[in-house]
């Protein structure tokens, strides 16, 4: 398997631990990811919200990059992977914005990229051969996953059923984990709100929070570094605010699959968590 | 000499208002062979009739033709206009200038009349060569068959026994009463629905002119009006019902308990079982895939205790031959299996998420909780009770475009019955619309809404848990802001769909379904209960969503449609059917693939070969199954299919007509 | 809102109906105000209208009340609306398009929207800089034009500490087509 990969502008930053534990177990598994040359930013939410064709053109120049390697693209990120997919399906379906568009980014794109989230990738592999390279099952880790908005809707670019999806639990449970059935896995977190309306996303994010406790897990588990900010960084701020007492990690579902298949926790990047993961990981016998 | 009249219509101002009728009417006199042309206001009312008559004798007209509105609609009537003037009823052409005219071209007036004016020359030039055609007769075999034994099948049973005839009642399920008998209380009434239901069931049972088959399903049906002849798979019971009396020692002793499907799995029925205690017969059958005499040869305890020896292990399913002459479909509906759909509700992991039709087992007293109203998780009564209308009705996105037309009515009982059975508890009711335009039904919903039913106008968004209780996100629209209600149970009014397997009896039958799978009537305003192939008819909601007032009035009109078909002692067949030209006919029975009636027989007809008498293949056809569809007459490769009233001289005049006018349009310009 | 006269403001603002259809794509006029979209939206308490308010508004023509709204701007386009709408209206499209459509019209912003907008700008502005988003560049930007120099120093700093933020911008080789891409779309939406 081998797919150019979008690790998204946040990869050195606020989501590093994403982009490192990613590139980590992808190489554990067999995943070979190639890097974009010359990639540039989606647009993430800004681009749209201001014109629906910067939006599109920003994912598209990249799609152009990625077709010129002559592989499927795949994104962390799930903001990337929602505004590239969607984008992706734009251009394929409408054929004046495609021309309008590669007009736009010089770039021509010709539709011949799949776009694909990395949770995708990493479940395509099948339980057999992840099962295959367990070394550590996630034994007395009883988790909440929360999938956000982003790579399940809309439906046409969705990962799993917005609903109810399944396909990180069925990975956890995969390699060891317990997984709990609660009614906030695709509630929105407030995302992109946060920098300037921070009081709606603390709300929000404390709603969360609040159920995945009262589900009684020791974590949560995520696969987008908008919503794993704002449940991770702002877990302190929600408990100064609302006089919670919140201490629960948030990991991506990438970081827990390097931990059971053997990856140490500074090759995962575990270390640079605001909320302490060392003693959720100690569990793990 | 040919003289074409023509009369052409106004429809009020349907046609009239938008295309120029009167010039249509004298452009029509100029055309070939007509004699006389005339516009009128309302050509099927009585003096329109007349004046067609009249005109037919003063002009001596031997052709007519009708611009008005579709022969779906009046062809019947002019036909027999013109029978009364004399003529031969088939030398009338109608062309339709309201449907394919004024409706489809109301913002173009001129283009309406132009093109009125050329469907009017193209059916003169086809009336020219019209010729008379004559009824055939077939025999009526006087026994009719009704299928499905709901309401609806035992209504048109008992009014076609009662007029008389013999009825056969096949019923798929070990006993007759359908949906109805599961009911509690009937809106808007409130009377008890097993107290008007389990009468009628009797007197099926007992009616001289019935045979009931149930735990029985069609499985063919070949044959035409009048003629059919039916295969019914009677199911094996393992009962005999001639010895057994009824008495229930053996399901009383069975130690074999499964879920009711009659208490929709929330209660318990025995192995050997009658499904209710006022089922009818009222005699049990052995569920075959729950007895552990029969999966495992154990048990036997039946047989043990039934004092006169009725129990058969060995009983197999019989397979039955009847022939009638008319079919009652009946065959009712299921409920949408909203578990599947809505997510956002539980997908069905919430045990106090229900139905409509389970709550109304639970109401009942009879039912799996004697009639009281409680929470399935813990049995314990609820206080706040949620009802969410449309759930997978008037949903294109996840269930069905249309309205299921009795869920108004009933969740407006529902929630009369908790505010009447639990002191202090409060009923929510979610919809989008009240639709109660029955008679007394919006005055019921009033009702409801005076006695504290709160209405909210929206849907529910999501049901989560909360603790023990649920909690249902919706918003109210009239407001403009969202709601939460914590609620203890949640009855859902799902869609009506179709029974299942009603496709596959359309298929077996030979008929067709609309697009959401339930049966297709021959026209939706004026053959309400006829189904498109003749002497099939249709009653209740196997045709679409309808309550019982409705239901029991077309077991009644399907039932007449039987009786009148009965009345006659033959019965004319259509003669515009196909007819086959057996010196022009190769035999390669082509036609035979293509007809969708199955009318068309292989026949050898003598032949001489060289001088030698010699036989050859021809294709025949049965002018009682022939329907005069044309796909036979399209597909004939040597031309020896003719579709009378359709025949390739007739078409082509019309076709001709058309392109010479063009013709010399375009070389005028 | 004052009572509104349905007869002249659909008629005067028809144009405005088919727009929104149009280049949403979307078929507003479809929605018959189940308000699932409102039951679900996770932002609807912090808006002045809901969003099933948004598409009736939108539906009678009322434009000025919409593209003034702040609703139109607090959508997070989490979508959750159009995932379960019955009518399968793409709403997070139609907020997107009245976002697009208030900028054009120039409409004057207050309050939370002002500053979402504000921070789309001062993201948008590094990434036509750079190439890429330059987190540190856009947080010092958006404090500058809000006044509020020290807002969120705190999480600043501990970003810092956890080695997030990074003190200088990544570009990519070819930044600068960036620049391009969105001058050429400016020119083009000026056009129409």
């Amino acid at each position: 398997m081998k797919y150019a990969y979008f690790p998204g502008c946040c990869d050195h930053t606020s989501a590093k631990e994403y982009d490192i534990s990613t590139r980590a177990v992808c190489k554990n598994l067999g995943i070979e990811l190639i890097d974009i040359p010359d990639w540039s930013c989606c647009g993430s939410t800004p681009g749209h919200s201001t014109s629906h064709l910067l939006g599109v053109a920003l994912s598209a120049r990249n799609l152009a990059l990625v077709e010129e390697m002559g592989l499927d693209c795949t994104a962390s990120c799930a903001a990337c992977y929602q505004r590239l997919a969607l984008a992706n399906m734009e251009m394929k379906n409408d054929m004046k914005l495609c021309e309008k568009i590669n007009c736009i980014t010089g770039k021509p794109y010709h539709g011949g990229v799949k776009v694909k989230s990395i949770v995708e990738v990493v479940a395509e592999l099948g339980p057999e051969q992840i099962t295959a390279r367990v070394l550590k099952p996630l034994e007395n880790l009883k988790m909440a996953v929360y999938y956000g908005c982003l790579m399940v809707r809309p439906k046409e670019i969705q990962v799993d059923d917005p609903e109810n999806p399944q396909i990180i639990d069925k990975l956890m449970r995969t390699v060891g984990g317990e997984v709990v059935d609660w009614s906030y896995k695709t509630e929105c977190c407030g995302g992109g709100l946060a920098i300037s309306n921070e009081d709606i996303v603390l709300r929000l994010t404390n709603k969360i929070l609040k159920e995945a406790v009262d589900a009684g897990v020791n974590c949560i588990v995520t696969a987008c570094p908008l919503c794993h900010f704002n449940l991770d960084m702002r877990q302190k701020k929600i408990n100064k605010i609302f006089g919670t007492n919140y201490h629960l990690p948030v990991f991506y579902f990438t970081q827990l699959i390097g931990l059971a298949t053997g990856l140490k926790p500074g090759e995962l990047s575990l270390e640079t968590h605001f909320v302490d993961t060392r003693e959720v990981i100690k569990l793990i016998a | 000499m040919i003289r074409v009249g023509v009369f052409v219509c106004w429809c009020g101002s349907n046609i009239g208002g938008i295309v120029d009728v009167p010039r249509v009417a004298k452009e029509a006199a100029r055309f070939p062979y007509v004699a006389h042309s005339m516009d009128y206001k309302y050509t099927c009312s009585e003096p329109g009739q007349k004046m067609i008559i009249e005109a037919i004798k003063k002009y001596k007209l031997n052709r007519v033709v009708i611009a008005s509105c579709s022969p779906r609609l009046h062809e019947p009537t002019f036909r027999k206009t013109i029978a009364r003037a004399g003529l031969n009823p088939y030398l009338l052409e109608m062309v339709n200038i309201r449907e394919q005219c004024s409706w489809v071209h109301a913002k173009e007036p001129d283009q309406a009349t132009a093109k009125a004016i050329d469907l009017v020359r193209m059916a003169v030039a086809k009336a020219i060569h019209l010729k008379p055609l004559y009824e055939g007769s077939i025999p009526v075999t006087k026994k009719a068959l009704v299928i499905g034994g709901g309401i609806a099948g035992i209504q048109a049973a008992l009014d076609i026994a009662d007029a008389g005839y013999r009825v056969i009642l096949v019923e798929r399920e070990p006993t007759i009463g359908g949906k109805m008998v599961m009911l509690d209380k009937t809106f808007p009434t409130l009377d008890c629905s097993a107290c008007i239901s389990t009468p009628k069931m009797v007197a099926v049972a007992q009616h001289p002119n019935i045979e009931l088959l149930t735990y029985a399903e069609v499985t063919g049906v070949t044959g035409f009006i009048g003629n059919f002849s039916v295969t019914v798979r009677q199911k094996a019971r393992y009962v005999d019902h001639s010895k057994c009396t009824g008495c229930g020692t053996c399901w009383g002793k069975c130690p074999q308990k499964v879920p009711s499907e009659f208490d929709l799995n929330m209660g318990t029925r025995k192995a050997i079982y009658i499904p209710f205690p006022q089922a009818v017969p009222n005699k049990p059958c052995i569920d075959a895939a729950s007895c552990r005499r029969i999966t495992e040869q154990k048990c036997g305890v039946c047989a043990k205790v039934c004092p006169v020896g009725a129990i058969n292990y060995e009983d197999r399913d019989k397979i039955l031959q009847l022939e009638v002459g008319a079919i009652v479909i009946a065959t009712g509906y299921d409920l949408f299996d909203w578990t599947t759909a809505y997510g956002e509700y539980g997908y069905g992991k919430f045990p106090d998420v229900i139905t409509g039709l389970q709550f109304e087992r639970m109401v009942n007293a009879s039912g799996p909780t004697g009639g009281k109203i409680v929470r399935p998780s813990d049995g314990k009564e609820p206080k706040n009770v949620v009802f969410i209308k449309c759930v997978g009705s008037r949903d294109e996105a996840k269930g069905k475009a249309y309205c299921s037309r009795v869920c108004c009515l009933y969740t407006a009982k529902h929630a009369h019955q908790v505010l009447e059975k639990i002191p202090g508890s409060q009923a929510f009711v979610f919809y989008m619309d009240v639709r109660a335009p029955g008679k007394a039904y919006e005055e019921f919903y009033q009702r409801t809404v005076d006695e504290g039913a709160r209405y909210i106008r929206g849907r529910v968004s999501k049901i989560c848990r909360q603790g023990d209780k649920l909690l249902v996100k919706g918003a109210d629209t009239l407001l403009g802001t969202q709601v939460e209600i914590e609620a203890d149970l949640v009855v859902l009014a799902t869609a009506m769909i179709p029974s299942r397997n009603s496709r596959q009896l359309a298929q077996v039958v030979g008929f067709s379904t609309d697009k959401d799978g339930f049966f297709q009537e021959a026209h939706p305003k004026l053959r309400p209960v006829e189904a498109g192939t003749a002497g099939i008819f249709l009653a209740g909601s196997c045709q679409g969503p309808k309550d019982i007032p409705d239901t029991v009035a077309q077991g009644g009109a399907a039932a007449v449609k039987v009786c009148a078909l009965f009345a006659k002692q033959e019965i004319a067949t259509d003669p515009m059917i196909a007819e086959v030209n057996e010196a022009l006919c190769t035999g390669c029975l082509n036609c035979r693939e293509v007809c969708p009636y199955k009318a068309i027989k292989r026949k050898t007809i003598p032949d001489k070969a060289r001088g030698q008498a010699a036989e050859r293949t021809v294709a025949r056809v049965n002018s009682s199954l022939c329907q005069g569809c044309g796909c036979c007459a399209s597909s004939c490769r040597s031309g020896a299919i003719n579709l009378n009233g359709f025949t390739d001289e007739q078409i082509m005049s019309a076709v001709k007509a058309s392109l010479q006018h063009q013709r010399l349009l375009t070389n005028r310009q | 809102m004052p009572a509104i006269n349905l007869t002249s403001n659909v008629k005067d603002n028809l144009d405005f109906i088919m727009h929104v259809s149009k280049e949403s794509g979307q078929p507003v006029q479809h929605c018959y105000q189940c308000g699932k979209c409102t039951a679900g939206c996770p932002v609807a308490f912090a808006m002045d209208y809901p969003p099933n308010r948004i598409i009736r508004m939108v539906q009678l023509g009322l434009k000025e009340h919409v593209l003034k709204s702040q609703a139109i701007w607090l959508c997070a386009y989490c979508s959750t609306c159009t995932s379960r709408c019955p009518r399968n209206v793409n709403l997070a499209r139609v907020m997107d398009c009245l976002r697009g459509m208030a900028r054009r019209e120039g409409i004057q912003l207050e309050g939370r929207a002002k500053k979402i907008a504000l921070f789309y700008d001062c993201f948008l502005d590094t990434v036509k800089r750079n190439g890429k988003l330059y987190e540190l560049g856009m947080m010092l930007n958006y404090n500058l034009k809000t006044g509020h120099f020290f807002k969120d120093a705190g999480t600043g700093l501990a970003m810092f500490t956890k080695g997030k933020i990074k003190l200088i911008p990544t570009k990519n080789e070819n930044y600068k087509d960036l620049a391009q891409i969105f001058e050429r779309i400016e020119e083009m939406e000026e056009k129409c």
